[in-house]
C-alpha cells in the first residue's frame, strides 16, 4: 500500500489573523511539493502544522496507507530555522543521540557515512561548537538520512549553505524521493531540483478585504 | 459544545442577572452585618473582637471556594476547550486572591487582641497564606504569556496542579503545626457553635457568595469585551 | 528503553560539560550556609537548632536555582520540537529530563548537604536521617522543578515565575523532610511516618508531574 498525505481545506489563524484558508494538496510517495510565495504567506506555519506544532483551525489532514497509529509528526523529519544541535557535544555525539532518541540507533560507521554525504566526515570527533554556520546546517541536514523517516518537512533547508553544499542537499532530497519518500519543502533558492508539485502560498493566503 | 458557549448569549444573560445579583448582595450584606455586628452576642472570652470572625471566616471560605471554581473552569477549558471556561478561570483568580488577602488581614487583626501579636503561624493562617501564593502564581502565568490561547492552556495546568496540591499542603501544614504548637492554643473550631453566632455567619457567607457572583459576572463581561476590542484593533491594524 | 536512557545520558553529559548543574548549585548551597551564621550570629547551640531546617531550605533554593535551564536550552535550539516528534511519549521525555536533573543536581546536593551541615554544627546523630530524607525528597524536588520549567519555558521573566509557582508546592517536602530529620532528637516515632509520607510525595510526583509537564510542553508547541 502506498502512502499519501492529503490536506483538505486547511485554515490557519494566528493571533486573530487568518494566515491561509482553503488550502488543499496531496503528496504521494516519491513526490516533492515545493511551497512558494512571499514572506508571511504561511509556508512556515504550514510546515509546522504538518509536523504537529500549532493547531489547525479547520480542515483535515490525513495520511493514507499508514499501517500504524503514529502521527504525521512521528513519521516526519522537520527541519526549521533551528538546527537542534548541542554545541557542547561532538559532531558524532549530536547525531548518535538523535539516532538513539528516534529509536534507530546508529553505529559510528553509519554516522560517518551520513556525515560524508555532507562533507563533514572528517570533523566527526570535533565539538559542534567549533563549526561554522554552514557546517552546523549541514550537520543538521545529515540527521535526515541517519534516521529513516518517510516524510521530510524542510523549511528553507539551504539557509547558510554555499553552492557546493546546496548541491549535496539537492542530491539528498533527490535520493529521498527516489527511495519513495514524501518531500515538502519551502525554499527561495533554486536548488536545481525538479519538484513534482508546486503550491503558491501567495494565491491561497487570505487577502484583507 | 461551542454553540453553548456563545459569549454574546452569555453577555445578554449576564446583563439580565446582574441587577438581581447586585441587589441581593447589598441586601444580604445589610442583614448579615446588622446581625453579626449588632444582634450577635459578645463572646465571654473575646468580647467584641469576636465579630471579626463574621468578616474573616466567610472570606477564608470564599478563598477556597473561588479556587475550586477556578480549577473546575480550568478543567472544562482544558478538556472541552470551552471558550468561556478560560475567561471564567482567569477572572476568578484576582477575586479569589482578594478574598484570600482579606482573610489574611482580618486574621492578623483578630490575632492582635487574641494572641497579643499581629501574626501567629497558626495552621489555618499558614495554609491560607500558601493558597495566596498559589493565586499569585496563577495570575503571573496569565500576565507572562501574550497569546491568549496558549496562556489559557498553561494557566489551566497551573490551576489544576495547584488544586491537586491544596489538600497535601493543608495536611502537611496541619502536621507541622501540631508538631510545633501545644494543644492549648486557641482553635477556631472549638465546641459546637451556638445558633446566635451560626446564623449571622451563614448569612454573611451567603452575602460573600453573592458578592463573588456579582464581581465574577462583571469581570467576565469585561474580559470578553477586552478580547473583542483586542481582536477589532488587530483586524484594523492588519486590514 | 534505550531512547529513555539516551536522553538521560545526554542531559547528564551536558550538565557535566557545561558546569551548570551540581557544581553551580553546590557553590550556591555553600554560600548560603556561610551567610546564615553571618546573619544570625555564631552561637553554636542556636545554629545547631537551626541546622536541619536551614539545610532543607537551602536545598530547595539550590534546586530551584537550576530549574530554568531544564527545558530552556532545548527550547531555544529547536531540540524540544524534535523531541515531540519522537517515538517516545512526551510524558516519558519529561520523566527522563526530571531523572537527569535529579541525578545531575538534586541527588549530588542531597548526598553532600549533610556533610556541609558541619558548618552549622549539625548534630552528628542527624547525619543518617537527613541524608535519607534528602535523597528521597530531592526526587520530588527535581520532578516538581521540571514541571515548573515546562510551564515557564520560553517566557520572559520565567525564572521569577518558576519560584512563585514551585516554592509553594515544595512546602510538603520541606515539612516532612524536616520532620523526618528532627525525629531522632525529638520524637523518634515520627521518623517512620514522615519518611513514608515523603516517599508517597515522591512517588505521586513521579507519576503526576511528568503528565502535567508534558501537557505544558504541548501547550507551548501549539
Amino acid at each position: 500500500m502506498t502512502m499519501q498525505l492529503s490536506a483538505k481545506n486547511l485554515v490557519c489563524r494566528r493571533g486573530g489573523r487568518t494566515v491561509f484558508s482553503g488550502l488543499s494538496f496531496t503528496v504521494g510517495q516519491g513526490e516533492g511539493l515545493l511551497l512558494e510565495g512571499p514572506n508571511g504567506t504561511g509556508k512556515t506555519s504550514l510546515l509546522r502544522i504538518l509536523a504537529g506544532f500549532g493547531a489547525l483551525e479547520t480542515g483535515s489532514l490525513e495520511l493514507d496507507g499508514a499501517d500504524d497509529e503514529l502521527t504525521i509528526g512521528q513519521r516526519a523529519h522537520y527541519l526549521g530555522h533551528q538546527n537542534a544541535l548541542k554545541l557542547a557535544l561532538s559532531v558524532e555525539e549530536n547525531l548518535s543521540f538523535w539516532a538513539d532518541f528516534m529509536g534507530q540507533p546508529a553505529t559510528a560507521n553509519t554516522i560517518e557515512e551520513r556525515l560524508d554525504a555532507f562533507n563533514l566526515g572528517h570533523l566527526m570527533s570535533y565539538s559542534a561548537g567549533l563549526l561554522s554556520a554552514g557546517q552546523k546546517r549541514r550537520l543538521a541536514l545529515s540527521r535526515l538520512e541517519l534516521v529513516s523517516r518517510p516524510i521530510w518537512l524542510l523549511d528553507e533547508p539551504s539557509v547558510g549553505l554555499d553552492a557546493a553544499s546546496c548541491k549535496l542537499l539537492a542530491a539528498a532530497m533527490m535520493r529521498h524521493m527516489e527511495a519513495g519518500g514524501l518531500l515538502i519543502a519551502s525554499t527561495h533558492l533554486d536548488l536545481g531540483l525538479t519538484f513534482t508539485k508546486k503550491l503558491n502560498m501567495g494565491d491561497v493566503a487570505e487577502r484583507a478585504p | 459544545m461551542q454553540a453553548y458557549a456563545n459569549p454574546t448569549r452569555f453577555n445578554a444573560l449576564a446583563l439580565t442577572i446582574l441587577p438581581w445579583c447586585v441587589g441581593s448582595t447589598v441586601l444580604l450584606f445589610l442583614v448579615g452585618l446588622y446581625y453579626s455586628l449588632v444582634v450577635a452576642p459578645q463572646d465571654y472570652q473575646q468580647g467584641e473582637t469576636v465579630r471579626i470572625m463574621f468578616i474573616h471566616v466567610p472570606a477564608a471560605w470564599m478563598a477556597m471556594a473561588t479556587y475550586t471554581v477556578m480549577a473546575l473552569a480550568s478543567a472544562v477549558a482544558i478538556i472541552w476547550r470551552h471558550p468561556l471556561a478560560d475567561v471564567a478561570a482567569k477572572t476568578a483568580a484576582p477575586i479569589g486572591a482578594c478574598f484570600t488577602f482579606l482573610a489574611l488581614v482580618t486574621g492578623s487583626l483578630w490575632g492582635k487582641p487574641m494572641w497579643g501579636t499581629w501574626w501567629v503561624w497558626d495552621a489555618r493562617l499558614t495554609s491560607v497564606f500558601v493558597l495566596f501564593l498559589l493565586y499569585l502564581g496563577y495570575i503571573a502565568i496569565w500576565q507572562a504569556i501574550e497569546e491568549p490561547a496558549k496562556a489559557a492552556r498553561l494557566a489551566a495546568i497551573v490551576a489544576l496542579v495547584g488544586f491537586v496540591n491544596i489538600p497535601i499542603i493543608k495536611y502537611s501544614v496541619d502536621w507541622w503545626n501540631s508538631l510545633h504548637q501545644p494543644a492549648s492554643v486557641f482553635r477556631m473550631d472549638g465546641p459546637a457553635i451556638h445558633s446566635s453566632i451560626l446564623i449571622p455567619l451563614l448569612i454573611m457567607a451567603l452575602a460573600y457568595t453573592m458578592l463573588f457572583l456579582t464581581l465574577h459576572l462583571i469581570a467576565m463581561r469585561t474580559e470578553i469585551m477586552r478580547r473583542r476590542i483586542h481582536n477589532m484593533e488587530q483586524a484594523e491594524v492588519q486590514g | 528503553m534505550s531512547m529513555f536512557w539516551s536522553l538521560i545520558r545526554r542531559d547528564i553529559v551536558l550538565t557535566l560539560r557545561q558546569g551548570g548543574g551540581a557544581g553551580m548549585a553546590l557553590g550556591f548551597f555553600i554560600t548560603v550556609l556561610v551567610l546564615l551564621p553571618l546573619g544570625i550570629g555564631p552561637d553554636l547551640k542556636f545554629l545547631q537548632r537551626l541546622a536541619p531546617g536551614a539545610l532543607w531550605i537551602t536545598l530547595l533554593l539550590s534546586v530551584l536555582l537550576s530549574t530554568d535551564r531544564i527545558f530552556a536550552p532545548d527550547y531555544e535550539d529547536g531540540s524540544l520540537e524534535l523531541m515531540t516528534m519522537g517515538p517516545m511519549p512526551l510524558e516519558l521525555v519529561a520523566l527522563a529530563k526530571s531523572v537527569a536533573h535529579w541525578l545531575g543536581t538534586g541527588l549530588p546536593l542531597a548526598i553532600l548537604a549533610p556533610g556541609l551541615g558541619v558548618l552549622l554544627n549539625l548534630d552528628a546523630l542527624l547525619f543518617g536521617p537527613i541524608l535519607l530524607a534528602m535523597v528521597l525528597g530531592s526526587l520530588a524536588l527535581s520532578l516538581l522543578a521540571c514541571l515548573g520549567a515546562a510551564i515557564t519555558v520560553g517566557l520572559r521573566r520565567g525564572g521569577m515565575i518558576i519560584s512563585l509557582l514551585i516554592l509553594p508546592l515544595y512546602v510538603p517536602v520541606l515539612i516532612f523532610g524536616v520532620s523526618a530529620t528532627n525525629a531522632i532528637t525529638g520524637v523518634p516515632e515520627l521518623f517512620g511516618p514522615s519518611m513514608l509520607i515523603l516517599t508517597a510525595i515522591s512517588l505521586a510526583s513521579l507519576v503526576l508531574a511528568p503528565i502535567a509537564a508534558a501537557a505544558a510542553i504541548r501547550a507551548h508547541m501549539a
